[in-house]
Parts: C-alpha cells; structure tokens; sequence
C-alpha cells in the first residue's frame, strides 16, 4: 500500500511540472535578451566621422588584471590619421582566453573609446583565434562615417571632438552584425 | 676602518621632531631625504646647482616670515624644520604650488610618453589638491615642436623647473636651449636666427616630419648629451623622438645593462617589451657615469636588429660559389676542416676587433694559441705601429687612473684625444673638474676644439705626427705634468705619430705624471687585458717572459714548448701575409675593413686569402668574402664584461632571451670540433678561468723607445691631414638610428686662417681634399686658432671617409684646393 502511495507522489511531482513555466531556454534556436549592462565582448567605437577613438594609451592594458590586453601606440600624421590628435592605436589585442569580462579596462579607457557590447559568443576551437585583433574589435562604420586613415572632419583640432565628448558616445549597437568581426576557419570560410 | 674621517663641521636641527646632524652647507631638502621624508619637488637634481626655480618643495622653518624652498635652503644650527608631514602650512603652501603648477599643464596624460613614471603625476596625486578650481581655458601652443631631430619640446606640459637648461649650460656645456619670453608666456626654446619663423607654425603647416626636414632651426639642440634632459624632465615637456608612443613603463621590463660603443663604460638601463629593446636610459653609477650618458649610448641600439642581421650558420657553396644557410654541425665542421688545413699549410691568423667582451676576447686569444698554435691576433682595426704594440704590451694590466683621480687632478694633459668626440663621459667628467675643481686641462692638438673650450683648455697647437715633439719639448706640458697629481691621457690615435707613445710614457717617468690610454671602443681595453695582440698573453703577459708563458700554459694544461715563444703579426701584417699567401686562413671578428688604415688593400687580403671564417652579427665585408659564417649574439643578447678606459669591470647579464651565442662559446665549439677543450662554452667559465690566472710574477715589458720623426712640410697646395672620428657618424653600430643621426654635428673641412687666405676659400665655400686614391669635398670651417698647413677632416662621416676615399690617415700629405676643381 504504502508502496502504491510513493509511487504516486513520485508521478504526482512528474505531472505536476507537465503545467508549470518551463526553465530549459531554447538556445541556440531562441536568444534570451540580456541584461543592457551585461559584460560582453569588447567593441572599439569609433568618432561620428570614422575616426577610431582610441589613442593607444594603454591605460586599459595597464589596469587589466587579466594582462589580457596589448596595445602598441603609435603617431598620427597628417597624410595617415586615425583618431584625432596626436597618439593612436597601431596594434590592439584581446585575448579572450584571459580576459574575465571584470570592465576595469572600459573604467579606465579616457576617451569612452572601449566600450563592452552584450555579445557572448566568444567560444573558438583554437586559442589563436581567440586573440582578437583591432579590425575585430573595431565599431563598424556607420552611416556618415568613412573608413580611417583621414583627415579631421569634425574641427581644426581633437578639442573639437571632445568638447562634445558626452552628447557623442559613440555607437556600440549593430557591432554583433559587423561582417568583420565573422572569423574566418583555415580554410578561408566564413563561420559565424 | 684605517682612514680617518675627515673632520667636517656639521650642525644640529630638528625636521618634523627628528634631530639630525648634518653637515655645514647641506641642502635641507638631502638632510630630509636622509631621514626618509620625502618633500616632493621638481627642479631640485642631486647633481645640477640648487635653482630654486619651481617652489615645489617649500617647508615651514621657525623664525621665518614665510614658508621657504627647501632645496636652496642651507641648514644651520638650531633649525627648526616642518615639512608637510607636520605643518598645516607647508601643505598648504605645496598644495597651492601644484595647483598654479596645473593650471596651464594640459592633463593629456594618456598620450604623453612620460604617463606613469611622471614626477607631476606622482606628486600631484600625493601633495595635490583632490579637485581642481581652474574651469577656464588652458594656455595652449603647438605642439610638440623638434628642437632637434631627436628631441621634441611640448611647451605645454614644461612646469619651467629648467632642469633641462640647467644640465646643457652646467653639464654638457651645450647652452643650445633657454628659457625665453617673459611673465605668463616663459618658455623653452632654442635659438633661432631667423626670428621671422616660429617653428611652432612650421610644424602646424607641414607636421612634425615636415619640420625636421625642413631643418628651420639655426641652432637645434644638437648636443651629444640631449638625450638626458629627456630623461631628467620631470613632466613630459622633453621627449624623445625614437621612444615616441613606443610603450608604456608598466610592460617595460627595466633591465641594468653595460654601454657597448665607447670605453667610457657607461652603466644603463634597458627597457624592453616582448623581445624588443624600446629605448635605454643612463645608470646611475656615481663611479663612472654618474646619472648622465651620451645621446650615441641613449639612441643607437637598432643595428642589433637590422634587416641583415645573421641568425643561422652560412658556408659557400663550393659549385655556386655562393654562400648557403647550413645547420651548426655543417658549417663547425666546414670551418674545422678548413682551418686545419690552412694551419697544417701556412698558419691561420686572427682578427678580433674592438667590440668584444673581455669573455669573447679571452676566447680568441686562447683559441688561437691552443687551437691555431699561433700569435697572429690583433684586436686593432685601425691605424696602428708596432711601437703602440710594444707599449699596449708594457701598460697592460696597469690600472692607474679613474674617474674621481681626474676630478683630484690639478692638471690634465690630453694628447691624440678628442674626448668630447671620443669618450663623451670622460670629457663630462673633465668638465666638471675644470668647473668645479679648477682643474686645468692641456690639449696637444691642432687647434682648439669645441670639447677643449667648454672644458677652459689650453692648446698647445701641434701638427699631426709632431706630438711626440711636443710631448718632449713643450715646458707647458712638461709644469703641468710636474705638479703631483696630474694626468696625461694619450688617446688610441697617437699611436699614429711615431715616436709619440714612447715619448708620452717618458714625460709620464719623468714627471711622475700618471698615465692612462683612452681606446675609442668598448672592447679595447678587455682585448690588451685579454692577450688579443701578437706580443700579449692573458693578464698583461709579455710573450717573451719564459715565465709568463710558464703561468699561461700551466693554466691552459700546455706541454713545454707548446705555447710559441715568437711574436705573431699585428693587423697589418697578418692582412699583408693573408694576401701574399705566408698565411692561408683567417678568423675575423666584428673588423669594418673600412676602419683599417688601408681599406683597399684590407679588402684584396680578404677575397685572396685561401680561408675565411666570419663571426659575425650582421653581414658584413668580411662576411660576404667569408668561407664560413658563424652568427654570434649582440651585446644585448648575451651576457659578460667590457673593460673601461680605467680597466674597471663593467659586468653585464643578458638582456634579451635569445638563441644567439657569444663568441666564445661559437669558439669553443669549433675548438670542440677540431679536438680541444676551451671550456669557454659559458661567461662564468671564462670567469673562472681568467680569475684563476691570477697576477703575473713574470716582469713586465718596458715602455717602447722610438724617435720622433721629422714632420714633412707640406708644400703649397698641399696641408698635413688631421681626422678623427665624430661621436655621431657613419658608424655600423649607429645604422638605422635617423633621428639620431640628425644630430651629428655637419661634416666640415678646418682650415686656419692663412691656409683659406692663401687658397681664397671663405668659411662655408667648399674645400677639396684629395690623394692619389679621391677626393672628399666639405664646406670649409675657418677656424682662429689652428696648427699651420693642417686640415681636419672627419674620418668617417657622411662626405667623408676618409680612410675609404682618400686611403691615408693622421699625418698624412694631402692636396687641398678650393672647391669645384679638382
């Protein structure tokens, strides 16, 4: 008797979960929205005219707890600029093996120029790949942006673009879509 | 302690509570320090005169109406000191500075290159106030602007401490740079002649290159000591060009290292990131540098990674003809096989040059007499006499002078010596004892150079190849080496001049002066240590001593007999008999045949010699001839030692991880090959060994004896040919350096006055110089004060290569005439 009893608890418990909410998510098919702030990858904004806001300072590396970033600055010149004034960004690496998503780097960057977008997907086959580059991480150009190195378009000088520094924040959406940052197997396809 | 202190005057006073004794005259600023309180300043350096120039450093003293700097400020007795840590006042005050300070500095710290190791940064987090009250606009100006091709200046972020301008005019002599304007508008600048310019709005129009090129400035601060201004500039106001956004000093991984271009020995640091050297910075070593190097040792590293740069083993090809990459086991075997062949046929000589450490050269000379069974090795590439064999051989392992003697000195005598040009620390340290010290400096020379001006020097005007007349008969030289103390350094040229080494190292007995040779390379003095001449065994051993060969070969477990008792060949001759075939291998270190007095006949003795082993950095001319090309590592790959012009041990550790080896264990390895031991596989083991020979017992060799020679008098067109070397030339260590070599000094052709009279030539029209073999053409430098019928040339500056060009050197009969005809 008491055998019969338990075993209807035990299909009690089984049917009673055939009406509740389920918790098991669908992914990959069906992508849960995430929370706006969420730590995701890293994106590189760029100014309103394309110019790339990073000025290589390496303040991000320096407070990576992680030491998963490397930057090596360089000099702008009038005939090959890409960001304002007078330092920018010739290398700039990720290594998504190390980074722990903490946000010290984005605390520290002074120009808002690293940002972290919601993207998740960042599992590779090979730590290689997971190394990414400043063509990965770079905002894609929007509409009214034109592809660095050129010249100024904003102001005379890189006061002009900062003066407006606050209304200007740059653009982290659409980064996810950006066909750059698709990673290409050895083959030479294009895998999303 | 056996000496007795001297006794000095000190005084008691009180800093924040703490009693201290101090000595009359002392700083109150190095008195805190001592006791471990910090008072933060800007202007204040250890080794420039106090100036009291940035008010940083103000401390509340007791009696006195205001707060004072404290870095001008002498102690006296019964001082009362408070600095921030316990006055309200003093942190006020300082507070208040680094406020006004800020006010016009421009906060770009993230695109400044002096971002986190920056004095202003430091300090204002330490002593600043946490908010800023200045909302209006900041001064601004261009920026930056080059004031050299090295050196670029933001006026911006300059806190006017005048550090930079205090060392040019107190240090280095070279008031290139200045403070300018007046009130709010002070600034640094440097002298231009043409008011009408402001670099500042050449550099908006055509950028930073543009300005460079365009060479706007009359006068760029183009001192061979720029570079440290750069490094003491406590903002980032003064930077250098090749460092320019290169790194940050978080990922710098600060390495101590050792200065391989000159024998000055300069101890550095060396910052590197990933593998990569990013810039190097002068040592702190109060004993021979002091904090300040030379802009050659500063900026010229690049030639360790150039394009041509050997990192595998080479051999020719015997079908192609053509030199082929090969494993280590190939190429070791190929040289072994040919070495033994030429030594069996005719012997093998050695070349080593003087670039090596004292390991590397300790290496060649056992290589070549265990492994070679030979005494034909020389280090020298360069003009060179047996006379200057016989003295290396007989002030080997002599070690009499130092720096601290020069600054004791009453008198120094400099002959066959540039030192500004050839060792740039020995020519501060001369500097600050003619300063300081009132020390009085001799130059026997051919006319007055800019070094002997800044040092107050006096010539004694000498034509090339009549120093060792001078030397002899100049009563001036010989009162000024009579007074106790003094020194007389000969430089390595003088072995040019017959009769000149022997005369100096007479007047030295005679007059009890104490003499010290001053190389021009960083390897020199460890190669004569090492035995790298003909005449020379390890430790300062003359060959001809039975006992002194007696020492060697018991050390290097030699029968009797086994190490020859005949003097080998210098550079020349062992070139000479490679060519005629008397010798029918060669070993060849890092040697420019374009050194060598005859660069021409250097080159012929390299294509004919039957074999030829390089070891070798880069390619090279010798490594192009070469049979085989053994790589070896560049001072910053490898660790050991350089000897000064002192002979004091300048050690340094491997700065880069590599697979690169040194010469000695590449050595060791063929000598592995052909059968012997060496056991110079690594630096400690050399180590070992050279310490375990110890000191001599043998008696050294006596001073050479030679006669002056007559000078010929040139006839007319014709001049006596002066040359040396700038600091900054056409140097192989120097390639790949641009900004660098944007402030060399502009090759010049000096006349005297006469001389440019009688051949019509005005200062700055230019002037030939030529031989048999060619001609070199420089605008003519009139100069007031100059030997008669000489002409001074550079010996290996951009126009003027003069050993290449012309074949001669020192001493020599040269035709000169006015420019455009020949």
């Amino acid at each position: 008797m008491g055998q019969f009893i338990g075993t209807l608890k035990g299909f009690g418990v089984t049917f009673s979960h055939m009406f509740k909410k389920v918790v098991t998510e669908e992914y990959p098919e069906k992508r849960v929205p995430l929370a706006p702030r969420y730590h995701g990858r890293h994106i590189l904004n760029r100014h309103p005219d394309g110019l790339e806001k990073c000025i290589g300072c390496e303040l991000c590396a320096w407070a990576c707890p992680a030491d998963a970033i490397y930057v090596e600055g360089a000099d702008n010149t009038d005939e090959e600029r890409y960001s304002p004034g007078e330092r920018y960004a010739s290398t700039y690496q990720i290594n998504y093996a190390r980074c722990i998503f903490c946000g010290l780097c984005i605390e520290a960057c002074p120009t808002r120029s690293l940002t972290m977008s919601n993207e998740y997907e960042l599992a590779r086959d090979s730590r290689q790949d997971l190394i990414f580059t400043k063509e990965q991480l770079l905002a894609p150009l929007l509409s009214g942006m034109e592809q660095p190195p050129h010249a100024m378009y904003l102001g005379d000088s890189e006061k002009d673009y900062y003066l407006s520094g606050p209304t200007n924040p740059g653009s982290s959406a659409g980064a996810e879509k950006n066909p750059a940052h698709r990673i290409a197997d050895r083959d030479g396809k294009v895998a999303q | 302690m056996t000496e007795v202190a001297k006794k000095v005057d000190t005084v008691k006073l009180t800093i924040d509570g703490i009693e201290v004794e101090a000595a009359k005259g002392e700083l109150v600023i190095r008195v805190a320090e001592r006791i471990g309180i910090a008072i933060p300043r800007f202007c204040d350096h250890p080794l420039l005169d106090p100036a009291g120039a940035c008010r940083q450093c103000l401390v509340d003293i007791e009696g006195q109406r205001k707060p004072s700097a404290a870095c001008t400020q002498t102690v006296a007795d019964g001082m009362v000191v408070r600095t921030q840590l316990t006055s309200e006042v003093a942190k006020k005050a300082q507070e208040g500075i680094l406020e006004f300070l800020l006010i016009n500095h421009p906060l770009d710290c993230p695109m400044c290159d002096k971002g986190g190791e920056c004095p202003l940064q430091n300090q204002a987090l330490s002593n600043g106030r946490e908010e800023s009250r200045f909302h209006e606009h900041k001064r601004e100006y261009t920026k930056p602007v080059p004031i050299s091709s090295q050196v670029l200046l933001d006026r911006e972020r300059c806190v006017l401490c005048q550090r930079c301008t205090r060392f040019s005019d107190e240090i280095a002599g070279d008031k290139f740079i200045d403070l300018m304007e007046r009130g709010a508008d002070e600034q640094i600048g440097v002298f231009s002649g043409r008011l009408d310019v402001d670099p500042a709005e050449v550099v908006g129009e055509t950028g930073l290159e543009g300005a460079i090129d365009a060479n706007l400035l009359d006068a760029p601060f183009n001192s061979y000591f720029s570079g440290n201004t750069v490094q003491i500039c406590p903002v980032g106001a003064l930077t250098g060009a090749q460092y320019r956004f290169r790194a940050r000093p978080f990922d710098l991984v600060s390495s101590p290292s050792t200065c391989e271009h000159c024998a000055a020995g300069c101890s550095m640091r060396t910052d590197h990131r990933r593998g990569k050297v990013m810039r190097r910075l002068a040592g702190d070593d109060p004993q021979v540098n002091e904090e300040w190097n030379c802009d050659k040792g500063r900026w010229a590293f690049q030639y360790a990674t150039a394009f041509d740069r050997i990192t595998e083993p080479m051999v020719r090809d015997p079908k192609s003809g053509e030199l082929r990459k090969a494993s280590w086991p190939e190429a070791l075997n190929a040289a072994a096989e040919g070495l033994l062949k030429a030594r069996t046929e005719g012997g093998v000589g050695v070349l080593t040059g003087g670039r090596l450490t004292v390991e590397d050269a300790y290496a060649y000379a056992k290589f070549a007499r265990v492994v070679l069974g030979t005494n034909d090795i020389d280090f020298r590439s360069r003009p060179l006499s047996q006379e200057e064999t016989d003295f290396l051989t007989s002030v080997a392992g002599k070690f009499q002078v130092t720096y601290s003697d020069i600054e004791a000195a009453p008198d120094v005598v400099l002959v066959g010596l540039e030192a500004e040009e050839e060792c740039p620390i020995l020519f501060l340290r001369l500097r600050k004892a003619a300063n300081k010290r009132g020390t009085r400096v001799t130059s026997i020379a051919p006319f007055v150079t800019r070094g002997l001006e800044k040092v107050a020097g006096t010539l004694v005007p000498t034509v090339p190849g009549a120093e060792a007349t001078a030397l002899a008969e100049s009563a001036e030289v010989r009162a000024a080496l009579s007074k106790p103390g003094a020194l007389l350094f000969v430089g390595e040229r003088l072995a040019e001049t017959p009769g000149g080494l022997s005369a100096a190292a007479r007047l030295a007995a005679e007059t009890g002066a104490r003499l010290a040779w001053v190389p021009r390379r960083a390897g020199d003095r460890g190669a004569v240590e090492a035995g790298c001449l003909p005449t020379l065994l390890p430790g300062g051993r003359s060959l001809v001593e039975p006992a002194a060969r007696g020492e060697i070969g018991a050390a290097w477990g030699l029968e009797v007999g086994d190490l020859s008792e005949r003097p080998g060949r210098d550079t020349l001759q062992i070139l000479d008999a490679a060519r005629t075939g008397a010798l029918k291998g060669l070993v060849v270190a890092g040697v420019d045949p374009h050194d060598l007095p005859d660069p021409a006949a250097a080159e012929e003795a390299l294509e004919k010699v039957g074999f030829l082993v390089s070891l070798e950095l880069r390619l090279s001319a010798v490594s192009r001839r070469a049979d085989v090309v053994l790589p070896v590592a560049p001072a910053v790959e490898k660790s050991g030692s350089y000897l000064d012009w002192e002979g004091r041990v300048r050690p340094f550790d491997a700065v880069l991880r590599s697979a690169a080896m040194t010469d000695a264990r590449v050595l060791d390895a063929l000598a592995r090959q052909l059968g012997y031991q060496l056991g110079t596989a690594d630096t400690l083991a050399v180590l070992k060994q050279i310490g375990e020979l110890g000191e001599t017992r043998a008696p050294r060799a006596a001073a050479p004896t030679v006669d002056a020679e007559r000078v010929a008098e040139p006839g007319t067109g014709e001049a006596v040919l002066s040359t040396w070397h700038q600091l900054i030339d056409l140097g192989a260590l120097q390639d790949g350096d641009e900004y660098l070599a944007g402030t060399a000094r502009p090759p010049v052709a000096r006349i005297s006055k006469a001389t440019a009279a009688a051949l019509g030539v005005a200062d700055g029209e230019p002037l030939n110089v030529s031989t048999e073999r060619g001609r070199v053409t420089l605008p003519a430098a009139v100069v007031d004060v100059m030997a008669p019928g000489v002409v001074w040339l550079p010996t290996n500056s951009p126009g003027s290569t003069v050993r290449r060009t012309l074949g001669v050197s020192s001493g020599a009969t040269v035709r000169i005439s006015a420019g455009g005809t020949s």
